[in-house]
């Protein structure tokens, strides 16, 4: 049993070494900054490449909550639901975006537009509820606040879609100063 | 800077470089803060800062008034945060606009804009300088305070506060074992949970034979509602790697790694920036200080695990694995990162060590016998003033919600207090005197945890609460035990039941038999405390429970399938803002008659009750 | 050698050794379903928890992976080990109650009443496969996927894999695909169709234990031994 156990840690070791101390979360970090995403052909390439086992890829690419194996939208949405959102009722925005959009967290629009992620705490929970779009983030969420939020984000993303500055930070600007 | 373009060989010349700085701060010690953490960042203070700059430009007083983009400075609920330095001036809720009127009237006249400035909400009272405002008067900030004074970019500015002497007094004129006692004697305990002692944890890895070993700094805050390791890599990264060297140095370890999370952008921006600085004045690399001691630092990004904050799960996850836990023994100082012993500290415990080398005697004041030095809570929920508090330990929970944290918000009620994250418990208002202490904490069913503190009033359903940490806890979990993964899943089901309204008598002892179990026959630490959520709100909220269970009602009207909303029949005006505002088309009525909730359509999103302005809709 | 302590009785086992491979060797069945002696432990399934420690200071682990230590003090069937243990088997029978081993496991330990949904979760994802396939057969055609309650076993992409050779090792070792019981009804999921197991006449012990298998005391109509419950309630 030992000499099992010593074997598989060994083996471990070597194959670690091999890929020379970049581990490989670091290496799909990369590829998904890359492609937004993680395809298959790219995991079978890499695999292929430093020597891995095709399934010990994927099991680590469907552990982590951050690799995604099918691709985002043009635009990120993330919902907070850490304790202090939770507490503060993020549960009822993250259901408010959901169904403004059509889609449930995890999940993208069919147009490719916007991908809805729930996340466990972004750590600025003083600002609860929070949503972040495109990396702008929104305090004090109220379902009330998203229809205003998403209509703007829509029209614009339509009229602009070469924008690389979200619009709704504008919108943002105006719910706050309601709230 | 020119004077930072030399490499630092020796301590005397860190000193002397410390002292060119010191001189150059004092001598120009008018300055504009405005807070830049995440928190103030997301009330827009990154554009305050550029209005500030731009407008100090213009007036040409950029040579004499300086700018420092801060890290956290507490007060998250009244961002974007301004300080105008030397006075300590507190401008709250700092908008563009109010920029040229600041440096008009208060830089260069002294003048103090009321409608800037702190109001207490109970008393109305309003405060001009930081010190002054009850927030922060409890609080002792050894490892906060400074973050006012440092803009986290500059190297300079943490030196010109004395920085980096605690690593020159370690390295030049300690062995590894003085340092260690030190720790001990300091009786620091680790701020990531557990609350095991630093200095025993650093012997036991300096004590193992190894040709390589390591030392990591755990900042993957995984604890959804705290955030002060996010901070302090932030705000003051160099404190924390000054930590690490330190510890790589006690320990034998000549590589360090920061594990970060993926969730934290900009604390991975700041910590490289510190690292690279840190390079290359030769704070880091071969031969610091002359020691003849080599250091490397290097950093780990996470990519979203909760699980992998567990020190085994984390060095599974550098290692490029799934993040899961492991059985200990072998303990990490044993066998630990690439099978070599390995030492891991969490962010906070790190940032203390400096503190500790170079105020051990105000540090050891500080706290309780048994839980030295400070802590900082994130007290966040339905509080008054939530931010990032600094504390000392043994402060009882009461003091820092009422009179740190101004008390509930809204003029609600307060119900439970949630410490220790996904693993503490939800402790009710007749402990609110417990003392934060990680003893005291243990016995009354909750814990220290990394510091999360969510503040619930009377509109929390403590059932609900468990819910929610059962569900997080069902993502986050590795999965491997049968018993957490099952265990987590059967609690879950119970408690759905319960919510919607189908829940029977036997399911309370069902409940606290599982969770014994769970608790008992799970390999790590999440799992072991996983079902603490549950047995701590059954053991001081178990009438609300049985409010579910029995009466088929959500007293705080929370759980959607026990409350129904319906209309006021005589606060109704009829102005059809619900009517409108509701998405599923639920209310009808013509306009200046009254309206009526069709129970069949209504999601009980609530919408129509907060959009409201006549109390006309009521929830039961 | 390491001096230990297993139920009261002082033993010496290798360093190296599990808790299971020591209580094994000194003839203590410990109920497990993720051990294979021929596989690397990974202590999933939990079944074999045993109490280390003094009695005021003590916690469960899994014997499985769980290293022998000098002066280690193990129970294997105390109190708290027995009431853990069978509220897992509980919620094995609930979760995958067409399982023969299963079943079997539930009439040997005495669990007869299952408290939970009853679901039909064939895998119960105690990894043996998986463990196979790569130490044994070499091939690492599959892996756990995913985490949390979303955790299961599949190949690459949950496609066809190149690397399976179609040996079949995985069904061999499955503990569920094996031998499945018919037995179970939609409204229970404990079976009872086929009592061939002998009952255990000693359920917990705080100490010493008999380690015949149906032991002497009961086989000469021997009132247990104190600190011994038998086994009546509800039989």
């Amino acid at each position: 049993m030992r000499q099992l156990q010593e074997q598989k840690a060994s083996k471990e070791q070597n194959n670690n070494n091999a890929s020379n101390n970049h581990s490989l979360v670091t290496m799909l970090h990369q590829i998904q900054e890359t492609y937004n995403y993680l395809p298959e052909n790219v995991l079978r390439e890499l695999a292929k490449e430093k020597n891995i086992p095709l399934v010990d890829l994927y099991r680590v690419a469907t552990f982590y909550s951050l690799f995604s194996l099918t691709p985002k939208g043009k635009h990120k949405i993330l919902t907070c639901t850490g304790t202090a959102c939770h507490v503060r009722g993020s549960e009822k925005v993250t259901e408010e975006i959901s169904r403004v959009l059509g889609i449930q967290p995890g999940e993208t629009t069919e147009d490719g537009e916007y991908s809805l992620e729930a996340v466990n705490c972004l750590g600025a929970c003083a600002l609860a509820p929070l949503v972040v779009v495109d990396e702008q983030y929104h305090a004090n969420m109220t379902p009330a606040q998203i229809g205003a939020l998403f209509n703007g984000v829509r029209k614009s993303t339509c009229q602009d879609k070469e924008s690389s500055h979200c619009h709704c930070s504008s919108v943002a600007v105006g719910s706050k100063e309601k709230s | 800077m020119p004077s930072l373009q030399s490499r630092i060989n020796t301590a005397a010349d860190l000193f002397r470089l410390q002292e060119t700085l010191q001189q150059r701060a004092s001598s120009n010690n008018r300055y504009i803060a405005v807070c830049g953490d995440t928190g103030c960042s997301a009330w827009g203070s990154k554009s305050v800062k550029d209005v500030f700059r731009d407008c100090l430009e213009q007036k040409g007083l950029a040579g004499q008034v300086g700018m420092k983009f801060t890290g956290c400075l507490g007060l998250c609920e009244s961002g974007p945060v301004v300080i105008i330095c030397p006075e300590q001036i507190f401008y709250q809720k700092v908008q563009e606009e109010d920029v040229e009127e600041i440096i008009d009237k208060t830089v260069t006249r002294g003048e103090i804009i009321p409608r800037l400035l702190y109001q207490d909400v109970l008393s109305g009272e309003t405060y001009t300088y930081m010190n002054e405002i009850p927030f922060y008067q409890k609080q002792k900030r050894l490892l906060m305070g400074n973050n006012l004074k440092i803009d986290p970019n500059s190297i300079e500015d943490y030196l010109a506060l004395g920085g980096y002497s605690a690593t020159a007094r370690a390295l030049t004129e300690m062995t590894p074992l003085e340092i260690i006692d030190e720790v001990k004697f300091s009786k620091l305990r680790g701020r990531g949970g557990a609350g095991f002692s630093a200095g025993d944890k650093w012997k036991e890895c300096y004590d193992a034979v190894s040709d390589r070993k390591y030392i990591i700094c755990n900042a993957d805050e995984g604890d959804p509602g705290a955030f002060m390791d996010r901070s302090l890599l932030e705000g003051n990264p160099h404190s924390v790697l000054e930590g690490l060297i330190i510890g790589g140095f006690a320990v034998g370890a000549r590589e360090g790694m920061i594990y970060v999370r993926a969730e934290y952008p900009t604390a991975v921006v700041k910590i490289k920036h510190a690292l690279h600085q840190a390079e290359e004045l030769g704070l880091l690399g071969e031969n610091i200080f002359g020691s003849g001691f080599d250091f490397q630092v290097s950093i780990s990004i996470g990519a979203g695990a909760f699980v992998s904050g567990e020190t085994s799960a984390l060095i599974a996850s550098i290692e490029g694995r799934a993040g899961e836990p492991r059985q200990k023994p072998p303990r990490l100082a044993q066998r630990g990162l690439w099978g070599r012993p390995t030492v891991v500290n969490n962010v906070e415990s790190l940032a203390n060590i400096p503190v500790i080398l170079r105020e051990g005697e105000e540090y050891r004041r500080t706290g309780t016998d048994k839980s030295r030095g400070t802590k900082i809570f994130s007290l966040v929920g339905k509080v008054v003033n939530t931010g990032l508090v600094e504390v000392p330990l043994g402060i009882t929970i009461r003091e820092i919600i009422e009179d740190i944290g101004g008390g509930i918000k809204g003029g609600r009620s307060f119900k439970a207090v949630q410490t220790g994250g996904p693993s503490g418990g939800c402790l009710p208002e007749h402990l609110l005197d417990t003392p934060t202490d990680f003893e005291e904490l243990n016995a009354v069913g909750s814990m220290m945890g990394s510091g999360g503190m969510i503040v619930m009033d009377d509109e929390t359903c403590m059932v609900d609460v468990a819910r929610y940490f059962l569900r997080f806890l069902q993502d986050e979990s590795c999965g491997k035990c049968f018993s957490c993964r099952e265990g987590i899943n059967r609690l879950l089901e119970i408690i759905d039941d319960i919510v919607h309204g189908l829940g029977t008598p036997g399911h309370i002892d069902l409940l606290r038999e599982l969770s014994v179990v769970v608790k008992d026959s799970t390999l790590c630490g999440l799992g072991q405390t996983s079902a603490n959520p549950v047995l701590s709100t059954l053991q001081y909220f178990e009438e609300e429970y049985r409010a579910h269970i029995k009466d088929k009602k959500c007293p705080a009207g929370v759980c959607k399938a026990l409350i129904h909303f319906s209309i006021d029949l005589e606060k109704c005006t009829g102005c059809g803002v619900c009517k409108k505002k509701c998405p599923e088309e639920a209310i009808s009525g013509e306009k200046k008659e009254i309206h009526e909730i069709d129970p069949e359509r209504c999601s009980k999103c609530g919408i129509c009750l907060d959009t409201c302005t006549f109390d006309a809709v009521l929830k039961c | 050698m390491l001096e230990m302590t297993l139920n009261g009785l002082e033993i010496q086992v290798e360093p190296g050794t599990t808790l299971l491979e020591a209580a094994n060797f000194y003839g203590i069945e410990i109920p497990t379903l993720c051990y294979d002696a021929g596989l690397s432990p990974i202590g999933a399934c939990r079944l074999c928890l045993v109490e280390i420690g003094s009695p005021d200071r003590s916690r469960l682990v899994s014997a499985c992976t769980f290293p022998a230590q000098k002066g280690l003090e193990i129970r294997t069937h105390s109190k708290r080990v027995i009431n853990a243990r069978k509220l897992l088997i509980e919620m094995y029978l609930a979760t995958c109650p067409s399982s023969k081993t299963i079943q079997d496991l539930a009439s040997k330990h005495h669990v007869t009443r299952v408290r939970f949904k009853q679901k039909h979760d064939d895998c119960i994802l105690c990894g043996l496969c998986v463990r196979i396939c790569e130490e044994q057969m070499q091939a690492k055609a599959i892996e756990f996927i995913g985490r949390g309650h979303e955790l299961r076993i599949s190949t690459f992409f949950d496609k066809k894999s190149e690397d399976c050779r179609h040996c079949g090792a995985c069904m061999y070792i499955c503990p569920v695909c094996q031998a499945r019981c018919q037995g179970p009804q939609e409204k229970d999921a404990v079976c009872n169709a086929c009592l061939n197991l002998e009952p255990p006449c000693l359920e917990e012990f705080e100490d010493a234990m008999c380690y015949m298998d149906p032991c002497v005391a009961c086989e000469q109509g021997h009132e247990p031994r104190k600190g011994c419950s038998q086994r009546k309630e509800g039989s």
